[in-house]
C-alpha cells in the first residue's frame, strides 16, 4: 500500500464532484467517511475473482476467500494490537458489537443490584443496549456526568463516587461524536479494573482517527465500525480479551458457530467463530482490511495530528468569525468533530443552506438526545473533518456560515 | 437547481422570527402533540373548541424555520374555522406541502409552503404541526389536564 499524503484527495473518487454547482466539501465524516479507490477496488476484485463461501469449501475459490477472510482477522488484530486474531470477532459494526457484549456477556453475568456505568455523552448505540440489558437482568444504570458548560469533558472528579464495587461493567465512548472530546481511555480502564469492573470502549469515532492499542489501553472489549474509517458499510469489529470471549455463550445460533450439532443439543466452536453464526460479510471484511492498510500507510499518528490541527483551526475561526455562534466541545486537544449552534437558525436550516454551497454538514441530535437536553439544545449543526479535508475547505465553511448567520439575523 | 428562496420565502422567515400564537392556551380543551424522532422536532398544539368551532389555537415547540413557520401559519388559518373547514384546509395544505400544487388563491400566506416539496428532506418539518392540529381537534372532548393524568 503506497498511501501518501501528497495528492491524497485523488484517492477518493467521490470527492471529485460538484454539489449545487460548487465543489463538494464533505464534512459529515463522523456519520460515515468516504472510501478510497483501493477499498472500492478490493470489493470489486473480490466479487470478480474470489467470491465463494468461506470455511466449508474445499474448492480453490473457497480456499481463497477463506484465506482472505482470515487474513483480515489477522490484519484487524494488528490494527488494534490485540493479543491474537482469536480476539477479533467480525460484526456488522459498533452497534452490533455492543449488543453482542450486552447479550452474551451481560445476560450471563449481571443480576439485580449490579450497576452498569455509562457516561452522559454516549451515543444511543452505547446506551440503549444497556438499558435493554438492565431491563432483562434487573441491573441498574448509572452515569458519569460531564462538567457543566460547553466543553463537554467528563467530570473525572466524580469518577470515584460513581465507579463503586457494584459496577460490573463500564461502557464509554473513546471519542464523542457530538463534542469531539477524547476521553482518557487508559485511565478509565485502570480505574475500572481497581473495582473489578469490565470495560467496553465505543471506538466508532476513534478507530481510524488515532492510534488505537487495546493492550496499552487495557480494555476488555472494544467496538469498531468499518464505515467510519474508510471501510465499507455493514462491517465492524468486536475486540474481546480471549478469556472473556472463551467463557461467553453464543449470541446468535446458526451455521459456522458450532463444533457439532445433534437434534436436541449442540456444541459451540471456540471464539471467535462462536460469535459469527451464518455466512459472514466476507467482501466487506476484506474491504475493511484494505482500509486498515490504507490508514496505516498514511500513519494514524499523522491522521490524528491532521484532524486535530484542522479542528483547532476551524474551532478558533468559527468562534471568532461567525457572530453569535455557540461552540460545543473543547477548543483544543480534540478530535475532528465540531458541533455548534447559530442563534436564530435551527440546525436543519443551517444544513440545508450549507448544502446549497456544496458543503455537507449534519444537523440534529446526533443520536445523543439526553446529552442535547443537558446542553439545553434541541439540536446542533456538526462539521466533522477527516484526512482528506483541507484548510481551504474550512475557508468555504466559514464563508457559508457567515452567510447563513446573516440570512437568519433580524 | 431549486432556489433557496423557494424554501425560505419572506413569509417563512418572518413567521420563524416572530411566530404568531406561540404560547400555552389556558382555555384549551384539546391538546395535540407531534414529534419527529429522527430530527428531534417537537410541537404541542392547544385548541379551544366551542362546539365544532375552533375558537382559538396556539402552539409551542422547537424546530427548524420551516416547522415553526408552518405551525404559526396553521394557527392563523385554523382559528375561527369549524372542524370540517379545518379538515378541508389541512388536507389542502398537506397536499400543497407534498406536491407544491397551490389549490386556490385563497391561501395567500400558506402558498409560502409550496416550495417545500422541492426539498424532500424538509417535508416532514412542514407537515408535523398540521398533523398535530388534526390530532388535537379529533381528540377526546376532555380538558387538557385530565388527558394528561389518564395516561
Ligand atoms: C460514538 C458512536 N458510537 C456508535 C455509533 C454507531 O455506529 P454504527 O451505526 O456504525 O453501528 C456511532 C455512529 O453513529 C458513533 O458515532
Amino acid at each position: 500500500m503506497n498511501a501518501s499524503w501528497k495528492n491524497l484527495r485523488a484517492d477518493f473518487p467521490i470527492l471529485d464532484q460538484r454539489i449545487n454547482g460548487q465543489p463538494l466539501v464533505y464534512l459529515d465524516n463522523a456519520a460515515t467517511t468516504q472510501k478510497p479507490r483501493c477499498v472500492i477496488d478490493a470489493l470489486v476484485r473480490y466479487y470478480e475473482r474470489d467470491n465463494a463461501n468461506v470455511h466449508r469449501g474445499i474448492h480453490t475459490l473457497s480456499i481463497r476467500a477463506t484465506a482472505a477472510y482470515e487474513a483480515a482477522r489477522e490484519r484487524s488484530a494488528k490494527f488494534l494490537n490485540a493479543g491474537s486474531p482469536a480476539e477479533i470477532v467480525f460484526t456488522a459494526g459498533t452497534t452490533d458489537s455492543i449488543n453482542l457484549v450486552a447479550h452474551a456477556w451481560g445476560d450471563e453475568n449481571l443480576k439485580k443490584g449490579d450497576v452498569i456505568l455509562l457516561t452522559e455523552m454516549e451515543h444511543h448505540s452505547n446506551m440503549v443496549p444497556w438499558q435493554l440489558l438492565a431491563r432483562r437482568t434487573g441491573a441498574k444504570l448509572r452515569y458519569l456526568p460531564i462538567v457543566p458548560g460547553d466543553t463537554g469533558l467528563l467530570d473525572l472528579d466524580q469518577l470515584s463516587s460513581v465507579l463503586t464495587p457494584e459496577v460490573k461493567i463500564f461502557a464509554f465512548t473513546h471519542v464523542s461524536n457530538t463534542l469531539g472530546v477524547i476521553n482518557p481511555a487508559a485511565d478509565l480502564c485502570a480505574a475500572a479494573k481497581k473495582v473489578g469492573a469490565l470495560t467496553v470502549i465505543d471506538a466508532a469515532q476513534s478507530a481510524g482517527h488515532l492510534p488505537l492499542d487495546t493492550r496499552a489501553i487495557g480494555c476488555d472489549f472494544l467496538a469498531v465500525s468499518g464505515h467510519k474509517m474508510c471501510g465499507p458499510t455493514g462491517v465492524g469489529v468486536l475486540y474481546g480479551r480471549a478469556p472473556l470471549l472463551d467463557n461467553m455463550p453464543p449470541y446468535r445460533g446458526g451455521g459456522s458457530m458450532i463444533s457439532s450439532v445433534e437434534y436436541f443439543e449442540s456444541k459451540w466452536a471456540p471464539a471467535p467463530a462462536k460469535f459469527e453464526a451464518g455466512t459472514p460479510n466476507i467482501a466487506d471484511v476484506i474491504g475493511l482490511a484494505t482500509a486498515m492498510d490504507y490508514l496505516d500507510g498514511l500513519g494514524r499518528e499523522a491522521i490524528a495530528r491532521h484532524d486535530e490541527k484542522l479542528a483547532a483551526h476551524a474551532y478558533a475561526r468559527m468562534a471568532t468569525e461567525v457572530p453569535g455562534i455557540r461552540m460545543l466541545g473543547p477548543a483544543q486537544h480534540r478530535s475532528g468533530v465540531i458541533s455548534f449552534a447559530l442563534p436564530g437558525a435551527h440546525a436543519h436550516d443551517v444544513v440545508t443552506l450549507a448544502d446549497r454551497d456544496g458543503i455537507a454538514l449534519r444537523g440534529g441530535h446526533h443520536c445523543n438526545q439526553p446529552l442535547m437536553r443537558k446542553l439545553g439544545l434541541p439540536s446542533t449543526a456538526r462539521a466533522s473533518f477527516y484526512l482528506y479535508n483541507t484548510e481551504a475547505e474550512i475557508e468555504r465553511l466559514i464563508a457559508s456560515l457567515q452567510k447563513i448567520q446573516k440570512f437568519f439575523a433580524e | 437547481m431549486h432556489d433557496l428562496t423557494d424554501l425560505y420565502q419572506t413569509v417563512i422567515l418572518d413567521h420563524n422570527r416572530r411566530p404568531r400564537n406561540y404560547r400555552v392556551l389556558p382555555t384549551a380543551n384539546r391538546v395535540g402533540s407531534g414529534n419527529n424522532p429522527l430530527c428531534g422536532d417537537e410541537v404541542t398544539i392547544y385548541v379551544e373548541l366551542d362546539g365544532d368551532r375552533i375558537k382559538d389555537v396556539t402552539f409551542q415547540g422547537s424546530g427548524c424555520a420551516i416547522s415553526q413557520a408552518s405551525a404559526s401559519l396553521m394557527t392563523l388559518n385554523l382559528k375561527g374555522r369549524t372542524i370540517p373547514e379545518a379538515e378541508a384546509i389541512a388536507g389542502d395544505v398537506l397536499k400543497l406541502i407534498t406536491s407544491g400544487d397551490v389549490k386556490d388563491d385563497e391561501f395567500s400566506d400558506l402558498s409560502a409552503l409550496a416550495g417545500v416539496h422541492q426539498f424532500p428532506a424538509r417535508i416532514k418539518c412542514a407537515t408535523l404541526s398540521w398533523h398535530a392540529a388534526l390530532n388535537a381537534v379529533h381528540g377526546e372532548p376532555a380538558p387538557a389536564t385530565t388527558e394528561k393524568t389518564s395516561d
